[in-house]
Order: C-alpha cells, then sequence, then structure tokens
C-alpha cells in the first residue's frame, strides 16, 4: 500500500499518452479505438485514484509528496535557491477533487461516446477530453502554485478548445462558437491575472511557491496526536457554548483564542514547527503563513497588554507612564511583527496575506465563474454537451474554489478578503439564480444553475466552512453532470425527433417545412413538454438530479447545501460575524430560486404536452448515454451520506455502518484543511431550508404545472403576466451584464485600441512623426543646405579652382606644336641651360 | 578571461563557418547550380549549429567569465584587438542565432519571390553573411569589432528586405537603415570615449575596471558622463530593440520584408539590443543604470501594453506579429532592469523564446502567404479546416507565443514578472502592469486565431489550399520541439547563463549595493 | 699623333650638323639619320677620351652605344614604315597629333 502513492504521476500519465494517441493517430483508428482509448485512459486515472485513496486509508492519512521519475525539477536556479519542481501531491484533499473528477470524467467519455457518434472529429474531441483530463489532474494533485497554475491554464485552454469544438459550423453558427471559447479565455484569463499577481507575491512573501516541504509530510499525524475522531465527537454543541462564553467576559488576547475552539474548530497546528524543530525555510508557503501570523498576533497582544495598562491607568503620572509604555510595545511589535520588502514597500504579513488572497480571489471569479466574470460560463454552453457537464459543471470551474480551498491557511487569516469572498460568493448565487428564471435554453439555465451553486461553494469559502465547500462541490458534481447530461440527452431525442420529422414529413409539409426547420433550436424549452413518456430513464435521472439540487431531503443536495448554511448560521448568530448573516440570508434566497427554476425545468420539458413536432417524436438516448445517467442519478441520491452531521449519524448508522461515518468526508479532509468549521446539524436550518425548496417547487408547480407552462403565445406565464413581467424580462436579458460590459470595457477597449494603432501610431509615430517631422525635416534642411550654401559657397569655390586651372593651361597649350622638332629644339635647349649651369662656376672661377 | 590564448578556439570556427560557405557560394555558377546553392548555403548553416553545439557542449556552466575565448592584437596602439568568446548570456543567443538560421534557409526554398524576383546566390550570400555579423556581434568582446559587427548586419538585412521585399520594400530598407544607423552613431562616440578613458576596447576588462574603482565614470545627476555614455549606447540599443516610442521602423521592416528575413529579424536582429543593453550598458554605467532603471522599465511596460493594443487592431496578420514583438520586448526590458537574478534570466531566456515563438509565427505567416498571396486576416477564415495539421501547429505556436503554461514563453514571462515584482529598483505596479500584457497577448492572438483559422471555411479559394510540404514541416518541428522543451525542461538554459548573470549582479553590486539586496 | 683637340672638334662639327639636321630637315629618314649622325659624334668623343687617358671605360660605353643604336634603328625605322603606311608621308610636319 505505501507504493500506491508513487502511482501520483501516473494518474497524469495516463490521460496525456491518451490525448497524445488520439491527436496523432485517431483519425486512423478509428471511432470504436480513439473511444476505446480515451475512456479507457480516463478509467485508469479513476483507478489510480482509487488506489491513492487505499493508501491514505492504509498509511493514516498521512500526505506523500512524489517526484516524477523523469521530469525533476522544472525551474531551478541554483545561485539563488530557486527551485520549483514538477512534484505531486497526495494528500486527502487532492485524493477527494482526483475521485470524483475521474469517476465523473470516465462517466463522462462513456456518455461522449454515444453522444458524439458520427462527429468528424469524433477523435479529436477524445483528445481534447484526455487532455482535459491531464491539465485538471496536473491541477489537483501539484504540490506547488506553479504547477497548479499550469493545470489552471490548460483546462482553461481545453475549455477553449471544446467551447469552440464546432467552429466550422456553418450559417455563424461556428463564428458564434469561437467568439464563445474566446470569450471564455479572456475571461480566464483575467482571473490568471490575479493568480499569478498572487503567485509573485507568495514567492516575494515566503520565498518558495510549494504548499508544503516534504519535511511537513514526514511528520506523523497520529503521533503528534493532532488527529482523533473523539475530538469532534466531544466538542460540537458544548465546545460552541464555550466559546460564546469565553468572548463575553474573557480578555482580548483569550478571546481569538475562544473563538478559535467555537464550533469544533481546529486549533492551529503547529505540529512541525517548534514541536519537530523545524526551520521556518524548511516549510511549505502554507506553514509559514501560520507560523508568521502567530508572530504577528503575538506582537498584538504586546501592544493590547500596553494598551489595557493604560486603560487601568489611574493617576496622571501612571497615564504618562502607560503612554509610553504603549510606544515603546509598538516599538517592540514593529520588529516583531513579520515584514517584507515587495519593491518598494515594506508590509507586515496581515496585509501580504491579504493582497494574495485579493488576487485569488480575481482568479477564482475567473475560473468559478462568480462575479464579476462569469458571463463566458453561459456561453460556454455553445460546446457539445458531455464538455458542459465535464468541465463547465463537475469539475473545471471548481478550481477556483479548490485553490481557495488549498489556501485556506491564507484566507483564513485574511478577514477582509473572507468577507469579500462572502459577498462575491453569496451575490453571485443570488444573481445567477434569478436570471436562470428567466432563460428558455435548457443549458442555459443549467449554466446559470452552475454559477449559482458556485455562489453557494464560494460564499463557504468565505465564512471559513472549507470542508462544507468541498462536499458542496463533490455533490454538486454529480447532480449538476448528471443534469447536464441528462439535458444532451435531451437535446439529442429532440434532434433525432426532427430528423425523424424531417424524413417523414417532407412530403406532407413542403416549403412550409423547410422554413420551419431553419428556426427549430432543440434546446429551446418552449418547443419541448411531455418528453416524460418518450425518455423515461432520462425523466427519472433528470428528476433526480433536480430534487438533489432544488435541497430535497435524503437527496445529495439536501446533506451538503445544509451545511453551508448550518455554518453560516453558526458564523451569523454564534460568532456575531457579519459575513455570517449575509451568507444565510442570500443563499437561503438563492436556494428558493434554485428549486424554483429547476421544477419550471421539469415542468418546461417533461411534463405537460408536446409543444413541438420533434418532441412528439423523440425517443430515448441510446444505452451509453443512459447508463451513465443511472449511475449518476444514483449517486445523486446517495453521495450525500458521506457527509452527515453528528447526531443524525448515529441514526444512520445502523444501516449504513461502515459505510459511512458522521462527517467522514470533514474528518477525511482536515488531514489537508487546516482551518475548520465542522458545523452540527441544526434542524431549524435543516427544517427552513427544506420548507423553502419544497414552497419553492410548489410554488413553481402552481405557475407552471400542468400545460400551463408556456402559455399559447410562447411566452412564460411570468412574462405573460404584467405584475411580473418586467422583473421577469430582466431576468430573461440576463440583467443586461453582458451589454454593460460591452458598453463600458470592451467597445472602449476595441475604439482605444484602433486610435492607437490607426492614429498614434500609424498616422502619427509612422506618418506624421517620421514621414512629416523627421523625413521632411531632413529633406527641407537638405534642400536648404543644397541650394544657397552648397551651390553657392562649395560648389563656387570647387568650380572657381577648376576655372582658373583651365584658363592657365589654355594659355599653355600652345606651347605644345606637336612638331617633333619643337620638341628636339626644347631638349637642346635644356641641355644647352644645363651646360651652362654647369660651365657658370667653372667660369666664374 | 585566464582562459584567453591566441590559438584557434571553437569561437573562432563557429564565427568564420558562415564566411566559408560564403565564399564557396561567390564561386558557384548562379544558372548552373541553382539547386546546388540553397544546399550549401543550408549545410554550412546546419555545420554552423552543429559547431555552436559543440561550444555548449565544451561550456562549463560553473564558469563565469569568459570562455574559448581567443584573443589577438589588431591594432595594438590604440588598443584594439580580435577577440572572441563566449559566456552563458551570449553562448545562449549564439545557439538561438544558429538555431534560427538553418530554418530560415530552409524556409526560403519553397518561397515563390525568388523566382519570381532571382538572384537566388545573392541571397543565399547575404543569409550568410547575416548569420557571420550576428554571431560577430554575439561573441565579439571587443568594442570597435563589435560595432563594425553591429553596422554590417544592416547591410544583408537591407538588401535582403529592398530585394526580396513586399511592395514598399525600398521605403521600409532604408527606414530600417537609417533608425538603426542612426542610433549607432552616438554608441560609436560613446564607444570610443569609454576606450579612451579605460586605454582598452575590451570589455570584460572594462567591466571589471569599473568594478574595482579603477575606473569611474562621474555620476550624479542625469547630465553627468556616465549618464550620457549610457544613453549614448542605451539609444542604439533601444532603437533595435525596440523600446516604445522608437519603434516606427519594426512594423514597415517586418511587413515588408521576405519571411526569412522577418523571422532573423524577429528571431535574433532585436536581441541584439537587448543583449547589447546586458553586455554593456549594466556592467560599465551601474550607477546610471539604477538611476534610469524605473523609466527605461517603464518605457518597457507601455511598450507591452501598447504593443498588445495596437497589434488587437490590425486588420494584416504580419503587422499584428510586428506589433506583438514590441509587447514581448518590452517583457524582456522589464526584467532586464528589474537588476536581480530573476528578472535577469527571465529576460535571456526570453530572448531566445521570443526568437523561437515570434520566429514561428512568421513562418507561419509566411506559410499561409504563399498559398494565399495576402496577409488580410479577412481573406482567411476556416483555415484550420483545409489544412488541419497546420492548423494545429499554428495553434501550438500562438499559445506559446501568448505564455501557455507548459510551453517556452511561460518560463520567460513568468521570471521576468516575478523579477519586476520583487525589484526594489522598480516596483509592484510595474509588474501589475506588465502583467496586463499577459491578458491582452491572449486578446490580440487569440483574435486572429479565430479570424483566420475558425469559423466556417466559406471562401471558395481557401477550400483546396495544399497541405504542407515537408520542407515546411521540417522547418516546424524544430521550432514546436524547442517549444516543449523550452517549457517543459528549461533548467538546461538556465544552467547556461545562472553564473554568468550571477557575475553580473555581482559586479553590479560592487559599485551599487542596493541591487545587492535583491539576493536571497 | 693627332692631337685631342682635333678629335673633339671633329666630333662637336659632327654633333652639331646631327643636331640641325634634327631641327631642320623634314623627311624623317632624314631625321633619323641625323640622330644616328649625333650618336657616332658622341662615340668619337668616347673613344678619343678613351685613348688619352688610356681606360677601357670609353670603348665598352661606345660599344653600348652602338648596341642600343642599332636596335634603336629596328624600331624607329619599323615605326618609320608604320607612319607611312597609315599617313602615306613621312614628312614630319605632317605628324602633329600631341599639337595641345
Amino acid at each position: 500500500m505505501e507504493s500506491f502513492a508513487q502511482l501520483a504521476p501516473a494518474i497524469i500519465l495516463f490521460p496525456a499518452i491518451g490525448a497524445f494517441i488520439n491527436f496523432f493517430w485517431g483519425a486512423r483508428l478509428g471511432e470504436r479505438n480513439s473511444a476505446i482509448i480515451g475512456t479507457f485512459a480516463s478509467g485508469m486515472t479513476f483507478v489510480i485514484a482509487f488506489s491513492l485513496l487505499l493508501y491514505l486509508s492504509n498509511n493514516g492519512f498521512r500526505p506523500a509528496v512524489i517526484n516524477p521519475p523523469i521530469f525533476g525539477s522544472w525551474i531551478s536556479i541554483d545561485s539563488i535557491n530557486f527551485d520549483i519542481s514538477w512534484q505531486t501531491r497526495v494528500d486527502t484533499l487532492s485524493v477527494t477533487m482526483m475521485m470524483f473528477v475521474t469517476f465523473v470524467g470516465t462517466l463522462i467519455h462513456i456518455y461522449a461516446i454515444g453522444y458524439m457518434h458520427g462527429d468528424p472529429l469524433f477523435s479529436r474531441f477524445f483528445a481534447y477530453l484526455n487532455l482535459f483530463l491531464t491539465f485538471m489532474l496536473i491541477l489537483i494533485t501539484g504540490n506547488n502554485f506553479l504547477m497548479m497554475f499550469v493545470g489552471w491554464e490548460g483546462v482553461g485552454l481545453c475549455s477553449y478548445l471544446l467551447i469552440g469544438f464546432w467552429w466550422d459550423k456553418p450559417d455563424g453558427v461556428g463564428w458564434n462558437n469561437s467568439n464563445a471559447a474566446r470569450k471564455a479565455f479572456i475571461a480566464n484569463r483575467i482571473g490568471d491575472f490575479g493568480v499569478l499577481m498572487a503567485i509573485f507575491l507568495i514567492f516575494w512573501t515566503f520565498g518558495t511557491l510549494d504548499f508544503y516541504k516534504p519535511a511537513e509530510t514526514a511528520v506523523d499525524y497520529a503521533s503528534v496526536g493532532h488527529h482523533g475522531d473523539e475530538d469532534h465527537a466531544t466538542e460540537g454543541e458544548g465546545t460552541h457554548e464555550e466559546g460564546v462564553a469565553a468572548e463575553e467576559g474573557e480578555t482580548a488576547g483569550e478571546e481569538a483564542h475562544g473563538e478559535e475552539e467555537s464550533h469544533g474548530e481546529v486549533a492551529v497546528p503547529l505540529y512541525y514547527y517548534g514541536t519537530a524543530g523545524v526551520e521556518l525555510s524548511q516549510l511549505g508557503a502554507f506553514g509559514q503563513a501560520e507560523v508568521l501570523m502567530v508572530e504577528y498576533k503575538s506582537a498584538n497582544e504586546v501592544v493590547e497588554a500596553a494598551e489595557a495598562v493604560l486603560a487601568d491607568a489611574q493617576t496622571e503620572d501612571d497615564r504618562a507612564a502607560a503612554e509610553l509604555g504603549v510606544d515603546e510595545a509598538e516599538a517592540v511589535a514593529q520588529d516583531l511583527r513579520p515584514n517584507f520588502d515587495i519593491g518598494p514597500f515594506n508590509l507586515n504579513i496581515q496585509t501580504m496575506l491579504v493582497l494574495i488572497t485579493l488576487f485569488m480571489l480575481l482568479g477564482a471569479t475567473g475560473k468559478s465563474a462568480q462575479i464579476p466574470l462569469f458571463v463566458w460560463l453561459p456561453d460556454a454552453m455553445a460546446g457539445p454537451t458531455p464538455v458542459s457537464a465535464l468541465i463547465h459543471a463537475a469539475t473545471m470551474v471548481t478550481a477556483g474554489v479548490y485553490m481557495m480551498v488549498r489556501s485556506n491557511a491564507f484566507f483564513y487569516h485574511a478577514e477582509l478578503t473572507s468577507f469579500l469572498v462572502t459577498i462575491v460568493g453569496a451575490t453571485t448565487a443570488v444573481v445567477a439564480g434569478f436570471i436562470a428564471i428567466g432563460q428558455f435554453d435548457i443549458k442555459r439555465v443549467l449554466a446559470y444553475s452552475t454559477v449559482s451553486q458556485l455562489g453557494f461553494m464560494v460564499a463557504a469559502v468565505g465564512i471559513g466552512a472549507y470542508p462544507a465547500a468541498m462536499f458542496h462541490m463533490v455533490t454538486h458534481a454529480f447532480f449538476k453532470a448528471l443534469l447536464f447530461l441528462g439535458s444532451g440527452s435531451v437535446i439529442h431525442g429532440m434532434e433525432h425527433g426532427h430528423h425523424h420529422l424531417h424524413e417523414h414529413g417532407h412530403d406532407d409539409h413542403g416549403d412550409h417545412h423547410d422554413e420551419h426547420e431553419e428556426e427549430f433550436d432543440p434546446q429551446d424549452m418552449r418547443n419541448m413538454g411531455g418528453l416524460r413518456k418518450k425518455m423515461p430513464i432520462t425523466y427519472w435521472t433528470y428528476l433526480f438530479g433536480t430534487l438533489a439540487l432544488a435541497g430535497i431531503w435524503p437527496f445529495a443536495g439536501f446533506w451538503s447545501k445544509d451545511e453551508i448554511l448550518a455554518d453560516s448560521w453558526l458564523v451569523g448568530f454564534a460568532d456575531g460575524e457579519l459575513r455570517g448573516y449575509i451568507a444565510l440570508g442570500m443563499l437561503f434566497i438563492a436556494a428558493g430560486f434554485t428549486a424554483f427554476y429547476m421544477w419550471r425545468q421539469i415542468e418546461m420539458v417533461f411534463h405537460g404536452e408536446a409543444r413541438h413536432e420533434a418532441a412528439k417524436h423523440a425517443h430515448e438516448s441510446p444505452p451509453s448515454m443512459t447508463i451513465p445517467l443511472m449511475i449518476l442519478g444514483f449517486f445523486s441520491l446517495t453521495i450525500g451520506f458521506i457527509n452527515i452531521p453528528t447526531p443524525l449519524s448515529s441514526i444512520f448508522s445502523f444501516f449504513l455502518s461502515g459505510l459511512v461515518g458522521e462527517h467522514s468526508l470533514a474528518n477525511f479532509l482536515e488531514y489537508s484543511i487546516t482551518h475548520f468549521h465542522i458545523p452540527d446539524f441544526q434542524p431549524v436550518i435543516a427544517i427552513a431550508a427544506l420548507s423553502m425548496g419544497l414552497g419553492a417547487i410548489f410554488f413553481a408547480r402552481s405557475i407552471y404545472g400542468g400545460t400551463k407552462a408556456i402559455n399559447k403565445d410562447g411566452k412564460d406565464p411570468l412574462q405573460a403576466s404584467p405584475s411580473t413581467g418586467q422583473v421577469w424580462a430582466l431576468a430573461n436579458k440576463r440583467m443586461y451584464w453582458d451589454e454593460i460590459y460591452w458598453a463600458i470595457l470592451i467597445n472602449p477597449f476595441i475604439r482605444i485600441g484602433k486610435f492607437l494603432a490607426n492614429v498614434i501610431d500609424w498616422e502619427f509615430f509612422h506618418d506624421y512623426f517620421h514621414d512629416k517631422v523627421l523625413h521632411r525635416g531632413f529633406v527641407t534642411v537638405g534642400n536648404l543646405l543644397s541650394k544657397p550654401f552648397d551651390i553657392g559657397i562649395i560648389d563656387g569655390a570647387v568650380n572657381g579652382v577648376g576655372w582658373v586651372v583651365g584658363r592657365i593651361s589654355g594659355g599653355m597649350r600652345r606651347v605644345q606644336t606637336g612638331y617633333v622638332r619643337t620638341y628636339a629644339l626644347a631638349l637642346l635647349l635644356g641641355v644647352v641651360i644645363v651646360i651652362v649651369l654647369m660651365l657658370l662656376p667653372m667660369i666664374q672661377n | 578571461m585566464e582562459a584567453v590564448s591566441s590559438s584557434l578556439s571553437l569561437t573562432t570556427v563557429t564565427l568564420f563557418l558562415p564566411m566559408v560557405g560564403l565564399t564557396i557560394l561567390l564561386f558557384m555558377n548562379e544558372e548552373k547550380n541553382r539547386a546546388a546553392i540553397k544546399w550549401v548555403a543550408f549545410g554550412f548553416s546546419i555545420a554552423t549549429f552543429l559547431a555552436s553545439v559543440l561550444m555548449w557542449a565544451a561550456f562549463d556552466t560553473g564558469e563565469a567569465g569568459l570562455q574559448l575565448a581567443q584573443r589577438f592584437d589588431w591594432l595594438p596602439s590604440y588598443g584594439i584587438s580580435y577577440f572572441v568568446g563566449v559566456d552563458g548570456l551570449s553562448l545562449l543567443l549564439v545557439l538561438l542565432t544558429t538555431f534560427i538560421m538553418p530554418l530560415a534557409i530552409l524556409s526560403s526554398f519553397r518561397v515563390h519571390v525568388l523566382e519570381e524576383r532571382g538572384r537566388e546566390k545573392l541571397y543565399y550570400v547575404f543569409m550568410l553573411l547575416l548569420e557571420w555579423a550576428m554571431l560577430g556581434v554575439f561573441v565579439v568582446q571587443d568594442m570597435i569589432i563589435f560595432y563594425i559587427f553591429w553596422e554590417i548586419t544592416l547591410v544583408p538585412m537591407y538588401f535582403l528586405i529592398g530585394i526580396w521585399g513586399a511592395e514598399n520594400r525600398v521605403y521600409a530598407a532604408v527606414k530600417f537603415f537609417l533608425y538603426t544607423m542612426a542610433g549607432s552613431i552616438l554608441m560609436l562616440l560613446a564607444i570610443l570615449y569609454v576606450g579612451g578613458q579605460a586605454g582598452t576596447f575590451a570589455v570584460p576588462e572594462i567591466a571589471a575596471m569599473v568594478a574595482s574603482g579603477e575606473l569611474v565614470f562621474p555620476m550624479s545627476d542625469i547630465f553627468s558622463t556616465q549618464s550620457v555614455l549610457f544613453l549614448g549606447f542605451l539609444v542604439a540599443f533601444a532603437i533595435k530593440v525596440p523600446i516604445f516610442p522608437l519603434h516606427s521602423w519594426l512594423p514597415d521592416a517586418h511587413v515588408q520584408a521576405p519571411t526569412a528575413g522577418s523571422v532573423i529579424l524577429a528571431g535574433v536582429l532585436l536581441k541584439m539590443g537587448t543583449y547589447g543593453i546586458v553586455r554593456f550598458c549594466l556592467p560599465l554605467f551601474p550607477e546610471a543604470t539604477v538611476e534610469w532603471a524605473p523609466i527605461i522599465a517603464g518605457l518597457g511596460v507601455i511598450g507591452i501594453i501598447y504593443g498588445a493594443w495596437v497589434s488587437f487592431a490590425q486588420t494584416d496578420i504580419k503587422k499584428l506579429v510586428a506589433y506583438s514583438s514590441v509587447s514581448h520586448l518590452g517583457f524582456v526590458i522589464l526584467g532586464i532592469f528589474s537588476l536581480n537574478p530573476q528578472g535577469l534570466q527571465g529576460a535571456t531566456i526570453q530572448m531566445v523564446n521570443h526568437g523561437i515563438s515570434t520566429g514561428g509565427l512568421f513562418l507561419m505567416v509566411g506559410m499561409l502567404y504563399e498559398r494565399r498571396h495576402t496577409k488580410s486576416m479577412s481573406a482567411y477564415g476556416g483555415i484550420w479546416k483545409a489544412l488541419p495539421l497546420f492548423g494545429g501547429i499554428s495553434l501550438i505556436i500562438t499559445l506559446s507565443s501568448m505564455g501557455l503554461p507548459g510551453l517556452n514563453s511561460f518560463v520567460g514571462e513568468f521570471m521576468i514578472l516575478l523579477g519586476a515584482v520583487g525589484s526594489n529598483v522598480l516596483g509592484i505596479f510595474f509588474a501589475l502592469f506588465a502583467t496586463l500584457g499577459v491578458i491582452m497577448a491572449a486578446i490580440y492572438l487569440l483574435q486572429m486565431f479565430q479570424k483566420v483559422y475558425m469559423g466556417e471555411l466559406d471562401k471558395e479559394e481557401n477550400k483546396n489550399l495544399p497541405e504542407l510540404h515537408w520542407q515546411e514541416l521540417a522547418v516546424l518541428i524544430p521550432i514546436l520541439i524547442m517549444i516543449f522543451w523550452m517549457g517543459l525542461q528549461p533548467n538546461v538554459f538556465f544552467d547556461v547563463m545562472d553564473a554568468s548573470s550571477q557575475h553580473l549582479i555581482a559586479q553590479m553590486g560592487e559599485s551599487v549595493p542596493q541591487i545587492l539586496t535583491m539576493i536571497p | 699623333m693627332v692631337e685631342i683637340e682635333a678629335y673633339v672638334v671633329l666630333s662637336m662639327v659632327l654633333f652639331t650638323l646631327g643636331a640641325m639636321g634634327v631641327l631642320f630637315r623634314k623627311n624623317a629618314i632624314l631625321v633619323f639619320m641625323s640622330v644616328e649622325l649625333m650618336l657616332n659624334a658622341a662615340n668619337l668623343a668616347l673613344v678619343a677620351f678613351a685613348r688619352q687617358w688610356n681606360a677601357v671605360d670609353g670603348h665598352i660605353f661606345v660599344f653600348f652605344v652602338i648596341t642600343v643604336a642599332a636596335a634603336e634603328v629596328a624600331i624607329g625605322l619599323a615605326l618609320i614604315v608604320t607612319i607611312f603606311r597609315t599617313k602615306q608621308s613621312i614628312n614630319i610636319d605632317d605628324l602633329h597629333l600631341m599639337e595641345g
């Protein structure tokens, strides 16, 4: 079992090989073989994930850090001790992610065999899916932020490729698909900007990008005595009460301590630091953050103590002394507080953590489709439905939440960010839930539902309920994948029904039919209705998914949503924190919206009567599609049992004992999540949430029930009603979110770009500055120099010399007669002159 | 510097191999040996590449100073010598040059402009001359000879653009020549002054003198001697890079140049500017560098955003890629002036990366142009469907240029931005704005990819384009290999320059201790 | 024995005759012969002085002059023939192409 951990790199390798084979030989292998390869690779990842789970449970849940055999370090610079490795981490958090990602992923691979049947790029589709799994698993298993970022961007790339998978469809549809793909990528890139900045700050704060260093993994949890199931059995209401009591009477320092103890939260485990004698530099980023925060808080305590003395001071002298004491304490604290030089700024650890987490939040809003960057996810439904189910519902979009849960050590200490995270998550949950009510496209409703549910998870992170966020992520993966695959089955059925109609009814309807064909949208719920009879398996599984999403007992969504609500109730009412109230209130509303729009969808799609010929001729999908639906349906019902809250678990334990215990998932995650809330079952919240869900369903049934789902004009009853028409229109128009972005961001961006390119760069720099100023200026100066100066003075001087020489030689040329005798005479004369000159001295002598 | 000898070194061999090829080409008959000429040129560029790989093999990565050096006096009375050798920084650029060159030559084999305009022999002669001159710039350690090589690179490039370029080739060629020339005049003056003060023109010696305080260029304000000298060098390099307001020659030269010319221009010639900054400005004028760093890095950041934004609004693919160079080289400038090991090494890696990615993009544009004879994006659409293999390769190159993690550019950009965040010469806002450039790269490159490769294949003339020829594939595959290699295992390249860049920072730290505080 | 002065005077007369011939004759052949006359006048003077001073140098010099003169005659006559061919005349007054 020990060696199972060594399999971790293989979980990345299998889909990578699958993708490789399908990319290069897929077309030659044929549909059947490439499907087998793709699905096998995906199945193997699940097998490995499962063996890693076995490894963990057999080794006291001790995390393992595995270096892949061939790829050692990635970026390493010896001289500055800079080292980023390709290193995978097996701990309870990553294995939780792996389990549901690979399981849902494999089911979706199987589903896609049926769904994508006959597509000309079938093998490429499987290659992309495998590539996606590769990157998703890199994201999950990476042991440092940069490796996580590789996966992070990689899944974004796959999402881009898969959203735009049908980029070549005719009539502008392909163009719209590729637009949606581009939009997704760019929105994600804006988020990536945040992640990158967070990574830079983490590096300059902690000097490392590793989550945890190997030294930390070596610590045996059991021997340190950190973990014990009984802790949580005994803690709970009782401890929580103590926490509240502690808050009231005691000093500030102890109050903070008391808070940590509240509702079953585990105190900061510093087992590896101090006890094991580990140096700060041997800790990963999270460990360091914990230690540094302890130092920071102890520095603050010094000041607080001094201030307490000041408050107690009676006489003037005491006061003055105490004030001096406060000043001294401030100075001491300033030294004690861990400070960091980031460029010219000097910031303390608290500020750093707030900055880091704020940037991370931006990243999470991109990947996990939160306000303000959620606009890409509804458009991403342009991709094939299996993609929507896998990437845009179950796995990739949860990466943002995963990152925040992984960094819980940062978020826990950054209260400002946590507050903001709560606001973002809760607002997104409500806004997206509201918009979903006004949509007619079956997948678009689900897309907004996904955004809304992700809002739940983000809000859960914000209130510090990290296990609850993970729990909701797991359950959501199952039932949302189920819903998407169900909708895919419906769309498939509608298309086939329409096809059927086309083949049979061509003679009868003639031209009228052709006209109709162009308008037909198989995803439009207005064309559906009454599919319950045609597609029974799809209907029942879809119903399971709906009830799970709506949070109806005993479906999975009930447990996970209840956990988040219970947690926010505790944070709000027990700890008196504003974010708890906000989360509780807004998530309750969002939960109501959820149940409402899901039931509206059930009524529109499956109940009532068929509103279109295609819906009449629709039929059930092939087994490769329905079997995954049934499996997911089963899990939508049961997956919630992995994390049943405390008192209830004893009720279930007699028939589920061994399989599930109380808070199994949360206890499992505790080995990798430092900061914890495990709320106990809150009957008030549970009953309120359940009645909210059921009430919304009945309300939806009363509006849309029977044949009322769509009235004769093809309108939603809410749309037709004058009292709700305007509000509904706002939801239908998606609150004009995209339009606002176009108006305030994208259009100005394009306009500025054109202005810079055409006016500034081309007309000014290129044409004006270069051609006019430089070139013409040069020519002007050149002309100035050439005409008066060059011709007048320089040329004049040169030509003048030439003229003089010409005149002189003109005179001298006459000497040259050309007659030999002239030259001979000259010669003779010369000789005579020479002789005379030679003889002259003699004569003189 | 201990290893300096006057016996023939591998560096000299590598440097003069293209010259040997060139000489052989001159004796070949253009009419009779049409096929042989290009293979001879290609063969010698490959031989040069192999020689540079040998240099890499012989290079000791633990040694910071010059290696494989050779030196003999040329004009001893003036302190000028033939002095060649490589350290880690220049070796990487030598490898980049010798790697890009065979690809550029091979990619010319199927270019129809050569058939149209003829004079193939001259073309390949210029190619080899260019390779010789570029290698000279990277290996020569004497400032005067550096200047000579620097100027020689202009000549073949001028003719490559001017003879085999597009419609406005002569305008572009002249503009290219004059801009670069104008900058290098100032550099010549600075070189003469520095050489006169130092009594030698050998850069390693001068750098050592500056570090030891033996040679002091006064630096008190921006009009001091050192500052002026720094600017004299910088302007020449800045025009070549080009740094933001001096980039006006670039789109013309790139758009008008033949494909191979653009590849070399983007791949290697621009790196001469950034290399020059690292080689001369930093070690010779450390105080001035620190003083000017925020301004120059600021221009770099403006270049990143401006280049990306302008690139976004282009309709001509080649122009888009050209402006993207302005953006990408802004990163390199930012990295250099972060003045810490992360930034400097990131910048050097990014020089190589940019050569590969942007070189790849230009090859891609060239191959499209060969098929459709237009560079306007609106003429394309759905090309991926017509050319599936080419589309896939183009996507990888585009993603590489965009800085997708796991591909080459990411490593460089990441290290640069990491350096910029931690730089105490600059500050986090530089990095903040530069990181916005990462978003914008996605915007303009994806838009280009979408317009050219995606969408419906609706234009009749695009439907029957021929798929890649094996020669074209042979050009693209080495690029792909490098993209993945440098993306997944860049350590080999970091190792090469680690000691040298460490040495450079330490040398600068002698004069400006401030920058040493950034090193953990 | 004849006095040296006699030889010198004869040589002077011959040289003057030759020089006048070169200056005043128009026929190229005659000009040529006058040149020979001048050479031989010089030869005569050389031989006379050699005998006077009992030195062989003068005799050797004469041999050289005779040899050079022979060569000169060969080239000169060839030139004259060529001039005659082109100009159909050997009147040197017709030849003034060098006129400035």
